[in-house]
């Protein structure tokens, strides 16, 4: 087992900006927006250097599919602990085209190049909300996958992990190497220091990769119409008393009901 | 009897929790609520947890924690990454790379990138770009606008009066060019990086470190990781030095650590003190039929009375889209505590001559800042051991020009040029351990800033007469178009902004109109639109040397002015949990560090620290 750990780090619009679609309705707005690294990759890149600092893994490799600016994304995960970085150059058309499955096959070719014991991702991305990105990613290779983890533990060569489900939380094994994709609460994520920023930018520890036809690029696998505001919230109309005459109709006598909202 | 044993129950509660506290570390969020519930009998609640007021050596939650510093060595080191910081980082590298000399200059910016805590209307006037950048326009400036239309009107509540603009009045914009502020900062942040400057946006200067002989050594960035309530959480981190022979402190218009350098060194002894104006602003997608590229408007007068200072701007931006920069700025010497710089700003908007332009349009950005309206009076001693004031800090702006960026950036690279030689030269000539270079001040003095800071020393301060804003029209036309400035005397300000307050019963309150929601709008969907985010489990960064002041002073006397100068909301008197009485409540996450808190209170209570670095708005070409 080599002990290396894939994190994948996403650039995406930071989430307190305020969102403007294009004029031309062809997307939103991003240039000289705010970016940052998606908060869910945050947490993944937390997590895989908090098991490297209890030595359960020995290498932390921080991967990002983007444009040059990607590179500044990548380097916050190496100021955070992470040991080096790929960035997977994929710019203009190609990037605007840039979805989960291309993503996933990227790291599935990068997973097998440099032998990873473990892909830790984030759940979703807060741009896209695609939640797709781990679970292909782990068909690809024929991997078990664990996902919306909010506790993960290393034990021998299999993961014992906590997912978060809708009924509540879920205890599953799984064997190594596996997916996992990182929910809000598996921990809290250190800061970057500048010290850290600082040896991050002297030593240059990412190299560049650029996608070729192996871990092929589908250009446009999902073509996009049309990118539209939402509408504006309308007022609600309070239906209370049609709910409670309905009541009364279908026992015959009135029912003490208590009503909380019922506004659409 | 109810409510009263209902209080006392939570108090035995509360002493019996405290005492568990003081062995065992509670939760963060246990111990502010129980603190809040334990004050709320207590006539102040306590609403600044920072250690710049509440000091950690003496804090038994900060016992055994590590602070220790990660040091660095710079030869120089800028605080700001705005115009000044980056005109004076580009120059010395300029200088290093030409003279074949190996300086090292780090730039520390509390903006999350370059460029998006920069708001500015702004007509740039090229002089000082031209001289640091001489081919700017190859290198893809971002000056895509020159201006073609100059108009200037004084507003009534219904109509216009046009203003001839004559050649050699100070509004007069012709050269110049409409910028977006933000954007042209963000490129000469991209110059600076291709001339070898180290920038490093995200992290704030919090602390200024001095040497043993008083002398400046350098700044460390802030500490990140501190509970709300002023504890250290489980990602508690120092923040780190970085050590330079010099120090520049390009923080723009009243920065914090400018604040302290002044008291420290006495650096305003001889001068006035500084006075200031809000600037609100707005970016407008507007109808093209309504668009003309180039068209500058300015305006006096409506929606303000002949008393307040202030006026107008809206530019025509020429970027490939119909987009309008327009905003209104308010003199901080206003004296009705009631005045709402936004709330005259959204009104100014309904006037008949503006609203046209804006009807059928989207609003797309809002942001506030502070400017300097002190002008020559109000500037300070620019040198210490150890350090210069550059920029908006000590304060350049030209203010009947309104642009203080030419000035700004040509005083960044005066620094730079005085700073070059000392730091080269073989032997280091200095009495002490931070570099003194008294010659920028010098090389200042014989500067053209300087002719044009003196040229209009007279204009603001001619407002302070019975016509007010007629009466300073009517000097500036007698006294700087006709005479250019050289009247043998020096008018004085008024005094400190913070002291003109008059108390709120002797002014009016002033009837706002309700925002309609398609051009004037409410407060926090504008605050909404800048961007603004902060860490929420921080110390609130808007600190208060006294807690009870705000309700007794503050409230007492004046309505509490700060819920409505601040433009983003951040100050709200609300009702107590006992009912009776009012607290202070401060929003810290909206704050746009805009500054003008700490200058208006009238008790001088807030001190606006530097929260953690990133946090703040995220302005995008303002």
């Amino acid at each position: 087992m080599s002990g290396r750990v894939l994190v994948g780090v996403k650039r995406v619009i930071d989430y307190a900006v305020k969102i403007r679609v294009k004029p031309d309705n062809t997307g939103v707005v991003t240039d000289g927006v705010k970016h940052s690294m998606n908060p869910f990759c945050e947490i993944a890149v937390e997590e895989a250097v908090k098991l490297k600092e209890k030595k359960l893994i020995k290498e932390v490799v921080a991967v990002s599919c983007g444009p040059q600016q990607s590179q500044e994304t990548i380097r916050t995960a190496l100021a955070m602990g992470a040991d080096r970085g790929i960035h997977v150059d994929v710019s203009g058309k190609d990037y605007e085209n840039l979805g989960p499955l291309q993503v996933s096959k990227i790291l599935a070719a990068l997973a097998k190049q440099e032998d990873a014991q473990l892909i830790l991702l984030g759940k979703q991305a807060i741009d896209d909300d695609c939640n797709q990105t781990g679970q292909m990613t782990a068909a690809l290779l024929d991997w078990p996958q664990g996902t919306f983890a909010s506790e993960v533990s290393l034990e021998g060569d299999k993961i014992n992990l906590v997912r978060e489900i809708d009924g509540g939380l879920e205890h599953i094994k799984i064997n190594t190497p596996a997916v996992i994709t990182a929910d809000l609460r598996l921990n809290t994520p250190r800061y970057a220091t500048l010290p850290n920023i600082m040896d991050s930018l002297m030593n240059n520890e990412t190299e560049l990769h650029k996608p070729n036809h192996r871990t092929s690029l589908c250009v446009g696998l999902i073509p996009l119409f049309e990118t539209v505001a939402p509408e504006d919230m309308q007022g609600g109309t309070d239906r209370s008393g049609a709910m409670l005459r309905h009541t009364v109709l279908q026992s015959g006598k009135p029912k003490r009901i208590i009503l909380s909202c019922l506004c659409i | 009897m109810f409510p009263a044993s209902r209080y006392s129950c939570q108090a035995r509660r509360c002493v019996r929790l405290l005492q568990k506290i003081k062995t065992e570390h509670a939760t963060p969020q246990l111990y502010t609520t129980l603190h809040r519930r334990a004050c709320s009998t207590v006539s102040t609640p306590r609403i600044t947890t920072h250690y710049t007021i509440h000091p950690r050596d003496k804090d038994p939650r900060w016992e055994g924690v590590e602070m220790e510093r990660f040091a660095d060595e710079a030869d120089v080191v800028i605080v700001g990454g705005g115009p000044a910081g980056l005109a004076a980082a580009i120059r010395l590298k300029q200088l290093a790379n030409k003279h074949e000399k190996e300086l090292r200059v780090c730039v520390v910016e509390k903006a999350p990138q370059i460029g998006a805590h920069t708001l500015s209307g702004a007509c740039l006037e090229p002089s000082a770009l031209t001289e640091l950048i001489p081919d700017w326009k190859e290198r893809g400036a971002p000056l895509n606008t020159p201006v073609t239309e100059d108009v200037f009107s004084i507003l009534t509540e219904k109509y216009r009066i046009p203003v001839p603009m004559m050649p050699g009045l100070p509004m007069q914009n012709h050269g110049n060019y409409i910028v977006r502020m933000g954007n042209l900062v963000r490129w000469l942040g991209e110059q600076a990086e291709e001339v070898g400057v180290e920038l490093y946006p995200g992290y704030a200067a919090a602390e200024v470190l001095f040497h043993e002989d008083g002398s400046v050594k350098g700044i460390a960035t802030n500490d990140v990781g501190i509970a709300k309530d002023g504890s250290p959480k489980d990602i508690f981190e120092r923040g780190m030095e970085l050590h330079a022979k010099v120090t520049l402190f390009g923080e723009g218009c009243h920065g914090h650590l400018a604040k302290q350098l002044y008291k420290k060194f006495n650096l305003r002894e001889n001068c006035e003190p500084q006075t200031y104006a809000i600037g609100l602003k707005e970016l407008w997608m507007i109808d093209e039929k309504k668009w003309r590229p180039g068209r500058v408007e300015h305006s006096v007068g409506w929606p303000l009375d002949r008393n307040t200072y202030g006026g107008s701007f809206l530019y025509h931006l020429n970027e490939g889209e119909p987009l309008v920069a327009l905003g209104f700025v308010v003199g901080l010497d206003y004296t009705n505590p009631y005045l709402s710089p936004f709330r005259e700003f959204q009104r100014w908007k309904h006037h008949p001559f503006v609203a046209p332009t804006l009807e059928g349009g989207q609003r797309i950005a809002y942001g506030a800042r502070a400017l300097n309206e002190g002008g020559f009076q109000s500037i300070p001693k620019l040198t210490f051991p150890g350090g210069l004031l550059i920029g908006c800090s000590p304060g350049f702006m030209n203010v009947p020009k309104i642009k203080g960026t030419h000035t700004a950036m040509k005083s960044g690279m005066l620094a730079a040029e005085a700073i070059f030689p000392k730091l080269t030269a073989e032997t280091l000539d200095s009495e002490t351990a931070g570099l003194h270079v008294p010659e920028y001040a010098e090389n200042l003095k014989n500067s053209w800033v300087w002719k044009e800071l003196y040229a209009v020393r007279n204009i603001r301060p001619s407002f302070h007469n019975y016509f007010g804003l007629y009466g300073g029209m009517i000097y500036t036309g007698i006294f700087y178009w006709i005479f250019r400035g050289k009247e043998p005397w020096t008018l004085k300000h008024c005094g400190t902004d913070a002291n003109q307050l008059k108390p709120a019963k002797e002014c009016t309150p002033i009837e706002y109109p309700k925002p309609d929601g398609k051009i004037s709008f409410d407060l926090l969907s504008s605050v909404a639109l800048s961007g603004t985010n902060h860490e929420g489990d921080q110390p609130p960064h808007l600190t208060l040397k006294d807690d009870s002041i705000p309700v007794a002073r503050n409230l007492g006397i004046y309505d509490g002015p700060e819920q409505r100068f601040c433009p983003a909301g951040v100050y709200e008197y609300v009702p107590l949990d006992t009912g009776d009485g009012m607290r202070l409540q401060i929003n810290a996450q909206n704050c746009v560090h805009c500054k003008t808190c700490d200058i208006k209170d009238p008790s001088q209570n807030i001190n606006w620290v530097v929260p953690e670095g990133g946090g703040g708005p995220a302005y995008n070409g303002m």
